[in-house]
């Protein structure tokens, strides 16, 4: 067995409320890829940041070759010689190539810097990794993949041991997969370990040579990748039981859609969703973060433009260009970012609540104050939302009340069609069952309810219909009245196995 | 809703102390403070910072700025200067010309934010006041021009006049104005599109409101009252003078509004408290006059006067938050 570079064990991380790492195992050794791979929300991010000297464990060791090691800082963590390449990379576009790979670790002659010397190296080193590129360019005048390889290039500068790829292909061209590829082969040769985040199990199979498998902040398992096949990586990380906390109740579906839409498409985003959806039913959207769901619902409710598609409702086309014409066509939006774009945190519950359909309390030229506070009151009383008064601003009311103030503007709408994308997000059990009741009211007065949910227990406790994005694209539909109503078919439609 | 009007009202208690207690300071110190005539030119002297304020507060509020306005109040008088040398004097078509000429400017900039996307308005707003200053030096030739014996006095009344003995018209037309703007911040759904839209613009689109005419609007009403706050200047000096474009006129009016409570973040603002914080200015400039303080002092002092009037609201804003 080769030697290990990085372990942790039995790392706990804890933030308010909320456990996101507990007994966590990992253990990458010396040239090797090791595949790290958990559904959404698992603690894939949590423990990169633990890794990576961001986040500060609770308990348990982070172990650098033999050596037990605490990074203060992420500055700690390089020097020790584990190296991110994030998501969202850390470029800075109008900098050139060279200036990118030695930021913070400028090479000086006397006071001033060596170009000549950091073009020679950054020049070198872009040619190891098989890249023709003027590194005196700025490096916003390169793809994403380029991109991608001066990052590589500023981990193996600070001699990384471990280097951490989170999803590094998610945003590549097809050829610069192959080439990424290749260089990770390249460097798992010269010795360097490398774990590999990645939603996509062909190019772990492909790669890698073991995976970890992790759920709900725990380790589950660490195999060979001939040990694994697509089902038992699914099932290890789904394995889990519903429990009943979903108070489904379930409504008259009706004969035609309410909704419907065809072929929505937005270059790169989305590509020809169509689906329908029918009044009294809960239609859930199901699929890994980044699937295009959020996109699919903004386009819906003109937040984005599209590049093509058609929207009908109650058979009849609708020509949505901005929310304002959504709401027209009776279509609320409930956004998954409740503080950046459902609420004004600096203003009162009232305010917040009759944003929506500021027309619906104005008499003559003005808004009716008697009418206003009547609303608020019924909302709050209705919602249970605790305050102390409407008056009180929402920002200082907890997240879920806020989100309750944020439903309650919706209702305010009278809308028909309720888009809902991640309504119980941040929110503690007892709100969620609220909210949980209150999709139920709305199925029973007949109203279509459109649930993105990154929570499979949510999915499939609450929706009459789950949908399944991926990349863009539709790939699965689940009724709950038959036998693929489970989490098994939504993860394989989820991960397109 | 009974005990949040008391509490609104107590908002403004700390500025109206200031305002008493500066007033006492004064007339303690200068035996002509409270001579009727002084008072009557304190408020005078107000209304012209007091209309630039309206339109600032409004701009403040959407988290923008408009450092343009005082610009705009010397290119309007400017053009009602040039207009009267062309031999144009009737006092009408001057008064809506130079309200035509603000609105005009406004919408450019209204525009250039939210059609042309620029960046934040200081840089657009800033730039607009160099272009006025330059505009308003060419359409004059650089020269004073006066409107006492053209045939367009007229419209020296707005700036010059005083009814009920000796009380300044211009003042009273700037009450009236403060009253209807408070109606349309409150009571109507476009004054809560403006303070939402100050608060979130991102949540405040998704809520089906137009958040960039709501903002074109702030920007061409505060031109339009730029506009008439060059006219109330033609009555108070009797000329039009393309070089007091560049004179702090921004800066006071920012004051006034930063005093009465807004906050460059936006979202914050009123026009009672803005008036609070036009008098306030008012009479500290009218204090420094009676105590022969020389004109580098009192810049001195205004701008201390800002920076204080911010770390207040600062320190309000987190006191707040540590006691969440």
């Amino acid at each position: 067995m080769k030697e290990s570079i990085v372990q942790l064990k039995d790392v706990r991380k804890t933030f308010p409320g909320v456990v996101a790492l507990s007994k966590m195992q990992l253990d990458v050794r010396k040239g090797e890829i090791l595949g790290l791979i958990g559904e959404n929300g698992a603690g894939k991010s949590t423990l990169i940041k633990v890794l990576t000297g961001v986040y500060h464990p609770d308990e348990g060791q982070i172990i650098v070759e033999g050596q037990e090691r605490q990074f203060k800082t992420p500055q700690q963590a390089i020097s020790a010689g584990i190296s991110c390449v994030y998501q969202e990379l850390n470029i800075e576009k109008l900098l050139s190539v060279t200036d990118n790979m030695f930021i913070n670790k400028w090479i000086h002659k006397g006071p001033l810097l060596d170009y000549g010397k950091m073009h020679q190296i950054a020049q070198d080193m872009m040619k190891k990794l098989g890249l023709d590129v003027d590194v005196r360019k700025p490096a916003g005048h390169y793809g994403m993949g380029v991109q991608q390889m001066i990052e590589i290039s500023k981990a193996l500068l600070a001699n990384a041991k471990c280097i951490i790829m989170d999803e590094p292909t998610s945003s590549l061209s097809e050829k610069e997969v192959e080439e990424l590829l290749k260089i990770c082969r390249d460097l798992r040769a010269q010795g360097i370990g490398i774990i590999f985040v990645s939603h996509k199990l062909e190019e772990l199979f492909q790669l890698c040579d073991r995976i970890t498998v992790i759920r709900d902040g725990e380790y589950i398992d660490t195999k060979d990748v001939a040990d694994w096949d697509n089902d038992s990586l699914i099932k290890a990380m789904v394995g889990r039981s519903l429990d009943n906390q979903f108070p489904k109740e379930p409504g008259v579906r009706s004969e035609k859609p309410l909704l419907e839409v065809k072929n929505i498409h937005r270059k790169g985003v989305l590509h020809n969703v169509s689906f329908k959806a029918y009044g009294g039913e809960v239609l859930g959207f199901s699929g890994l973060v980044g699937a295009g769901r959020t996109e699919t619902m903004r386009a819906i409710f003109g937040a984005d433009p599209i590049d093509g598609g058609e929207i009908y409702i109650r058979g009849e086309k609708v020509d949505i260009k901005n929310p304002k014409d959504a709401i027209r066509a009776k279509i609320a939006f409930l956004t998954e970012d409740r503080k950046g774009q459902g609420l004004i945190l600096n203003e009162s519950i009232q305010n917040n609540l009759i944003l929506a359909n500021l027309k619906g309390y104005q008499k003559g030229l003005f808004l009716s104050q008697k009418d206003m506070d009547s609303m608020g009151e019924g909302r709050i009383q209705e919602l249970s939302i605790k305050c102390p008064s409407q008056e009180e601003r929402v920002g200082q009311l907890s997240g879920g009340n806020q989100q309750k103030v944020v439903i309650g503007k919706w209702l305010n709408t009278n809308a028909d069609i309720y888009i809902l994308d991640e309504p119980t997000r941040g929110i503690d059990v007892g709100a969620k069952v609220e909210v949980y009741q209150v999709i139920n009211r709305l199925v029973k007065e007949g109203k279509c309810v459109i649930m993105v949910s990154s929570e499979m227990p949510e999915i499939l406790g609450m929706s009459d219909r789950v949908l399944v994005m991926r990349e863009g694209r539709i790939t699965g539909e689940m009724s709950r009245s038959t036998d693929a109503f489970n989490q098994e078919s939504v993860m394989k439609a989820a991960w397109e196995v | 809703m009974q005990k949040s009007k008391l509490g609104n009202l107590s908002n403004y208690i700390g500025t109206f102390a200031a305002l008493i207690i500066l007033c006492i300071a004064l007339a303690l110190a200068s035996p002509n403070f409270l001579d009727k005539a002084n008072l009557m030119s304190i408020l005078k002297q107000t209304s012209f910072n007091a209309l630039l304020s309206t339109g600032m507060l409004l701009t403040l509020i959407t988290a923008g700025i408009d450092l343009s306005v005082g610009a705009t109040a010397t290119f309007g008088a400017c053009v009602a200067g040039a207009m009267v040398k062309m031999g144009i004097t009737n006092p009408v078509f001057l008064f809506l010309a130079v309200l035509v000429v603000g609105g005009v400017v406004g919408l450019i900039n209204g525009l250039l934010l939210t059609r042309l996307h620029l960046p934040h308005p200081f840089v657009s707003t800033l730039g607009m006041k160099n272009v006025l200053w330059g505009a308003a030096l060419i359409i004059t030739s650089s020269q004073m021009i006066s409107f006492s014996n053209t045939g367009a006095e007229g419209i020296m009344v707005l700036g010059s006049a005083t009814i009920l003995g000796g009380f300044p018209i211009s003042f009273v037309v700037v009450i009236a104005i403060y009253i209807l703007m408070h109606i349309l911040l409150t009571k109507t759904a476009l004054g809560r599109s403006i303070y939402c839209a100050g608060g979130n613009m991102e949540a405040t689109r998704l809520s089906g409101i137009n958040a960039d005419n709501v903002l074109t609007f702030c920007y061409v009403l505060s031109g339009f009252m730029a506009g008439f706050a060059g006219i109330v200047s033609i009555g108070r000096s009797g000329i039009s003078n393309g070089a007091n474009a560049i004179q702090p006129y921004d800066t006071d009016a920012i004051a006034a509004c930063i005093i009465g409570g807004a906050s460059f973040m936006g979202g914050k603002g009123t026009m009672v408290g803005t008036m609070l914080g036009a008098l306030i200015i008012a009479v500290l400039r009218n204090g420094f006059t009676l105590l022969s303080v020389p004109s580098a002092w009192q810049n001195l002092v205004l701008g201390l006067v800002i920076i204080g009037a911010v770390l207040l609201d600062v320190t309000r804003e987190r006191m707040q938050k540590k006691k969440k």
